[in-house]
């Protein structure tokens, strides 16, 4: 089974509940897709890290071959093709690597070069296979990244998989919860944090997936984000007061779950609520 | 010779609209008649790479002058690769401006900002 950890806004706990969730299964892959910023393998400490790197394609054009017919240029539905001086320039931070420019061209002028954008971390952490995505600094889109680490992911189907995603509910988030079964929002309880998680709520409803709440740092559950759930009939998976002992485990790099015999049961209950949600 | 501005309304009493590539229209003047006539920009609302695109439709109407508020990086390579001289303009109408560049009153752009892509 495979978890999507997301939520609209940073700082809301998607690593914690990610993390801890992967530490309380048996065995289970974790894969953080927040590669802008990954930080799960600060908890879950990775051995034997092995890495790859992760490149998409940029056409190349051989101005030989080119017969200046720009259907490539009008093609280019991301307009990442400009036609200047009857030549088509391509534009690398607009590409999204599509392979539609060297599709379309009939004088076979296209070629598409390898630039690595970011690369892959895989390494084990007792139980847990841990898989972090980086993008390399100044690179417009993590997406390639994404799916590149997703495609790790061997495990049988009634094994764990928790993806962390990044925050927001942009393209990046939306690669990540793709092969996702059953998604986790973590909210907090503040007007803020409503306004984010309505926008990622609206994003998994509208990709049919099922989600279930994590009220993180919660306090008495009249929230505006726990009203939100009660009216929309959303599970409210458990709600996670803040106490200073988890804000100093977190603080430490160690994790809530192996520190703490409530959090540990309290990570179980959520695993155990979820697969039951899935399999119903 | 073609001047290009990306404009607010159809007209030629219009404002210059402040953004480039997400402007509604284009008016394209031809100095030598003294006759403008108003493109819709077809960029306006796509989702990246418009300033790449909105240049493209000045290329392709051969302007050789663009006359505006500001202009992102990668418009500014394709105009610049294109030969397309981008001046600032000074003035809030159109036709205003107009003036202003053909008595020498404007000075071309050396700073172009990076995209927005989606911030204000």
């Amino acid at each position: 089974m495979k978890i999507a950890i997301l939520s609209g806004k940073g700082g809301t706990g998607k690593t914690f509940v990610a993390v801890n969730l992967a530490a309380v299964a048996e065995k289970a892959t974790y894969i953080d897709c927040d590669v802008e910023e990954p930080n799960g393998r600060l908890f879950l400490k990775p051995q034997d890290v092995r890495t790859e790197t992760v490149c998409t394609h940029l056409p190349c054009f051989d101005a030989q071959k080119c017969t200046a017919c720009r259907r490539c240029v009008d093609f280019c539905r991301f307009n990442a093709l400009a036609f200047v001086a009857d030549k088509p320039v391509v534009f690398a931070d607009v590409c999204h690597s599509c392979g539609g420019c060297a599709l379309i061209c009939s004088a076979d002028a296209v070629t598409e070069i390898e630039q690595p954008i970011g690369m892959i971390e895989c390494g084990m952490y007792e139980n847990v296979k841990v898989i972090t995505g980086i993008l390399d600094l100044g690179k417009a889109s993590g997406v390639p990244i994404i799916k590149a680490a997703l495609e790790l992911v061997a495990s049988p189907a009634d094994e764990l998989t928790v993806i962390d995603c990044p925050p927001g509910s942009a393209c990046t988030v939306m690669e990540s919860v793709r092969v996702a079964d059953y998604c986790i929002l973590v909210v907090e309880p503040t007007i803020f944090g409503l306004h984010n998680f309505k926008m990622v709520y609206q994003l998994v409803s509208l990709l049919g997936k099922r989600c279930g709440v994590i009220v993180n740092k919660a306090d008495d559950g009249s929230s505006p984000s726990d009203n939100f759930c009660q009216m929309h009939k959303i599970p409210v998976l458990c709600r996670i007061p803040y106490t200073d002992k988890l804000a100093f485990i977190g603080a430490y790099a160690q994790i809530a779950c192996q520190k703490d015999e409530k959090t540990k049961e309290l990570f179980q209950q959520i695993l155990e609520t979820v697969y039951s949600e899935v399999a119903g | 010779m073609k001047i290009a501005i990306p404009v607010d309304e159809k007209k030629m009493s219009t404002c210059v609209c402040a953004s480039f590539g997400r402007t509604p229209f284009y008016m394209l003047y031809n100095t030598e008649n003294e006759e403008a006539i108003f493109l819709d920009n077809s960029a306006a609302n796509a989702q990246g790479g418009a300033g790449i695109k909105a240049a493209q439709i000045i290329i392709d109407e051969h302007a050789e002058v663009l006359l505006t508020a500001s202009c992102g990086e990668n418009a500014a390579a394709v105009l610049n690769a294109a030969q397309i001289k981008i001046y600032k303009i000074t003035e809030s109408t159109a036709k205003e401006n107009i003036a202003a560049y053909i008595s020498g009153k404007l000075v071309p752009i050396t700073e172009f900002h990076a995209g927005f892509h989606g911030k204000q």
